[in-house]
């Protein structure tokens, strides 16, 4: 099962964190700072996959974001690779063409397609499809018609 | 202004914020301002104000006022409040806070909401942070909806079951049958959740591993289906089908095959299918093939498949993607035990990974070749270790340096060779080699005796290339001062032979001596070779002498005190030099001077006599280990044998008490414990005492000793003894026949008493001498012997 899932940038900053075990916040904190040196200490041509303690982190850079994720030891790092490639495929065809800044600012709804992917650390659903649907239902019964009335134009 | 604007202008408002101090104003600005507006009735703002605050959460700032805020937009109706309020739930409240438990009635509500999108966000927060008390709650909730509802919400809801078996284990029972029908879905979502709460079910009780291996058929039915199947839009990964689907099937096959024949059988031929089929030129394809590898792998599979499957991790090695060789690695390197053979078959290209740019490879590969060293292969896959020692990272130095110790010591073809290697290493990473490789080394040239010529030209001439490598300093001096006369001599049959003049010898060790990289113990080893040349080599004596007497005021103690016995040995001891100074006996690695001055007692007793002098010559300590010369009861100085020169003459300088700093200073100490003795016979000044050294059944060994307490010498002494018929009498040759006045000294004889009829001994014992010119001759009976001092 997946530990957790962190989205940071080149500077680190936290951009998304989502934690599947109860874990107090100082120790939230730690293992924050302890991901990102670690993977921002990686030199450009290494392997995805590291060791901490006992879990296997797998971590992969899209343009200026690094999606890290921690692992049980017994996962299968190729996989997880995988299914961080489909969580960013799943953001772009939300936002068309998805950047840093789309994240940032729509961190809610980053969270909310990722709720549809994932559940308590496993994959919930394999197919593309399903998922964007799901979440374009979602949003639909979200929107009453004040919040469609005032909704800025980009 | 529109609510939702706001929150994406107060993030741009935070992120133009110029320094920290700004940002900190800001955020408590607004945070103040979502207090107030928490505190206000519903006014259609709410969901936007949380959300504001899970920023403010996410840049790091505490949030905890708003956990209540959550509690209240999870009871509301509308939609949206819903939504931002579980994920506030899921960002601010974990088991440990005490609001968590407000929320499980909502959630219990909204579990049979109307709505499928309501029903997913309280599924999707009970999987997330759902306590063992909430799961407790609302498990048969979790049941009734994986057995009758749509596929959307079975799918989370088979998730939500797999953490509450995971928080409580006892209610896995709960979800077994509806988890055994839902395999027969066919929407691909309830399938993986089926088959993940599966394999958590039977990972935590085998009576319900027993139970599912029932379906392994079924399991391969499905997966033959995702593998045969032609392309499918929906779930194509990169020419896979469903790939996430299919490693999820292959771990569940993987548990249920383990340890059981019948299951493994029926997944040989998928496995095999699987393997030939799967193409795995982008990584969901490696994927799946390195699930079925490592299912090979573990369950009883056959050995065609075996060999199969390691063939793949082989060809895995050769991927372009690092990623890929570092995983085949890893896991080659958990078979190198059980299958040793097909491993070896890939060595080449384990070997070639040495060489590659990244770290995590590079430790893998040269893990999996110190596990890959044999007999066979020892010679070339240690060239290979040495190449690759000499540009390896540093902080995989030390490992490579003990692996291929250990190799060369397991698997060394011939001495030369195994010689050769550690003089290597230790010129190429000589500072990253453990302490025990000196003594280690040590013994091993000791032990190769027709090698001592080629070693000694061999290590004269890396010590004049460079002094800065301290392991191999120690060893070369050690060797010079052994056998520098073999290096003197020139010739060697297995190097070019060198003229190495008597000055060039002395003038490396004394450069050793002079300079400043070399460590306090290394220049102890290069003053005690500089001695022991001192009888190999015929000219330059005069110069070691002087060499030495310097040294005798060097602030270092260690040195100091070492050339002061050095010293001595020129100037009043200058006949024992010879013998002093003799080539050591081959050292037997078990001894126990070799195994870190480990001594037991009797040892300490057999050295005795021959040890004080023998302490001068302690050239193989490990180096951290200060050789205190007077340290005789401490063991850490004990040299192995005593040399055999030494034996004859033991006795008598050393009981003898004529002068000697370095005797009489070690005259107070008494090493052994005295058994007890009886005296025998006490008459004019003369005493003879009787102890047991040894009693066994049939005989024992005693020894006689005469003491003189008179002011004149005692001369001609003779001791003559007679025993009962059956009993066998052995003296010994006395120590001498002249007792020094005053007690100075004393004359000790050996009898051995064979008693195999084991009769009551008796002994008669006849004393006979000269004292003040008078012959005197006394018989003493002797009825019963000390017992001996153990």
């Amino acid at each position: 099962m997946m530990h957790f899932l962190l989205l940071f940038s080149r500077q680190g900053k936290l951009r998304l964190q989502k934690w599947f075990t109860p874990i107090p916040e100082r120790e939230k904190k730690k293992i924050v700072r302890d991901m990102t040196t670690m993977v921002l200490g990686r030199k450009p041509r290494s392997c995805n996959f590291l060791h901490w303690k006992d879990l296997k982190i797998v971590y992969k850079k899209y343009a200026s974001l690094y999606f890290c994720c921690g692992l049980d030891a017994e996962e299968n790092e190729l996989l997880a690779l995988e299914v961080l490639h489909r969580y960013v495929e799943l953001l772009d065809k939300y936002f068309g063409n998805v950047c840093e800044l789309d994240i940032i600012f729509n961190f809610e709804k980053a969270y909310f397609i990722l709720d549809e992917f994932l559940l308590g650390g496993e994959v919930q659903e394999t197919s593309k499809q399903v998922v964007s649907r799901s979440i374009e239902a979602s949003d639909m019964l979200q929107e009453t018609m004040e919040e469609y009335m005032s909704k800025p134009a980009f | 202004m529109s609510p939702s604007v706001r929150l994406q202008e107060m993030i741009r408002v935070i992120r133009g914020a110029r320094t920290q101090g700004e940002e900190r104003g800001v955020i408590q600005r607004e945070c103040a301002a979502i207090r107030a507006q928490f505190r206000q009735a519903d006014n259609g703002t709410r969901s936007h104000n949380l959300a504001k605050l899970l920023y403010v959460h996410m840049l790091g700032y505490p949030a905890h006022f708003g956990q209540m805020e959550c509690v209240r937009l999870i009871a509301s109706p509308r939609y949206n409040e819903k939504r931002v309020g579980y994920l506030g739930a899921m960002m601010l409240l974990d088991e440990k806070q005490d609001a968590s438990l407000l929320i499980t009635n909502s959630i219990k509500n909204d579990l049979s909401h109307s709505s499928q999108y309501v029903q997913s966000l309280a599924l999707c927060t009970l999987g997330c942070m759902g306590s063992a008390e909430m799961c407790r709650d609302l498990a048969p909730e979790i049941d009734r909806l994986l057995r009758a509802s749509n596929s959307y919400i079975k799918k989370k809801a088979a998730l939500c079951a797999v953490h509450i078996v995971r928080k409580v284990p006892e209610l896995g029972e709960l979800f077994t049958p509806a988890s055994r029908s839902l395999l027969s879905e066919k929407n691909h979502g309830v399938l993986h959740g089926a088959v993940v709460l599966i394999t958590e079910l039977c990972e935590r009780n085998p009576d319900t591993l027993e139970q599912f291996r029932k379906a392994v058929p079924e399991l391969v039915q499905i997966m033959k289906g995702l593998v045969m199947s032609g392309y499918s839009p929906e779930h194509n990964v990169a020419g896979i089908s469903d790939p996430f689907l299919q490693v999820r099937i292959l771990r569940l096959l993987r548990i249920l095959g383990r340890n059981n024949d019948t299951a493994s059988d029926a997944v040989n031929d998928l496995l095999a299918q699987v393997a030939t089929n799967t193409d795995s030129s982008k990584t969901a394809g490696s994927a799946v093939l390195y699930e079925t590898v490592l299912t090979v792998m573990d369950i009883k599979s056959e050995s065609g498949l075996r060999v199969l499957a390691v063939n793949i991790l082989g060809r895995f090695l050769l991927n372009n993607d690092r990623n890929i060789r570092y995983i085949s690695m890893t896991s080659l390197q958990k078979i190198v035990q059980t299958d040793h053979n097909a491993v070896q078959r890939h060595r080449g290209t384990i070997v070639d990974c040495l060489k590659d740019q990244d770290a995590s490879v590079k430790r893998r590969a040269l893990e999996l070749s110190l596990a890959l060293v044999s007999a066979v292969n020892i010679r070339s896959l240690m060239k290979e270790l040495l190449l690759f020692l000499s540009s390896c990272p540093p902080e995989l130095r030390a490992h490579t340096t003990s692996g291929i110790f250990n190799a060369a010591e397991r698997y060394a073809p011939s001495q030369r060779w195994h010689i050769d290697t550690i003089l290597h290493v230790l010129t190429t990473a000589g500072g990253d080699v453990r302490d025990e490789t000196v003594p280690n080394l040590i013994q091993l040239i000791t032990t190769a005796t027709e090698l001592h010529c080629y070693t000694v030209h061999k290590l004269y001439r890396a010590l004049v290339t460079d002094i800065s490598v301290q392991s191999l300093v120690q060893v070369a001096c050690w060797c010079i001062g052994e056998y520098g006369d073999l290096l003197l001599r020139g010739e060697c049959e297995e190097t070019e032979s060198v003229q190495v003049a008597e000055d060039d010898v002395l003038d490396a060790l004394e450069t050793v001596l002079q300079s400043h990289m070399s460590s306090p113990a290394t220049r102890g080893f290069a003053l005690t070779a500089t001695m022991k040349l001192s009888t190999r080599i015929t000219h330059n004596v005069d110069r070691i002498r002087s060499i030495v007497s310097i040294y005798g005021s060097c602030i270092d103690v260690e040195l100091q005190q070492r050339a002061v016995e050095y010293n001595a040995l020129f100037k009043k001891y200058d006949h024992m030099r010879a013998a002093v100074l003799e080539r050591m006996p081959v050292i037997d690695k078990s001894s126990p001077g070799h195994t870190n001055g480990e001594s037991t007692g009797g040892s300490i007793k057999d050295m005795e006599p021959t040890k004080r002098t023998q302490e001068v010559v302690l050239p193989q300590e490990p180096a951290n280990q200060v050789c205190d010369l007077l340290d005789l009861l401490g063991g850490s100085g004990e040299p192995p044998q005593p040399s055999p020169a030494l034996s004859t003459t033991a006795l008598g300088p050393v009981s003898s008490t004529a002068g000697g700093d370095l005797l009489d200073l070690l005259g107070g100490l008494d090493v052994t414990p005295v058994p007890p003795s009886v005296i025998v016979y006490e008459k004019n000044g003369v005493t003879l005492k009787l102890q047991t050294d040894k009693q066994t059944d049939t005989g024992m060994t005693i020894t006689l000793t005469a003491t003189n307490s008179t002011d004149r010498d005692i001369t001609s002494l003779t001791l003559q003894a007679a025993v009962p018929k059956s009993v066998q009498l052995q003296m010994k040759a006395p120590s001498g026949d002249v007792i020094p006045a005053h007690g100075l000294g004393q004359v000790t004889q050996t009898v051995l008493l064979n008693n195999p009829n084991k009769v009551s001994l008796k002994m008669r014992v006849r004393v006979c001498y000269t004292s003040q010119d008078v012959v005197c001759q006394d018989t003493v009976q002797i009825d019963s012997f000390p017992s001996p001092a153990w």
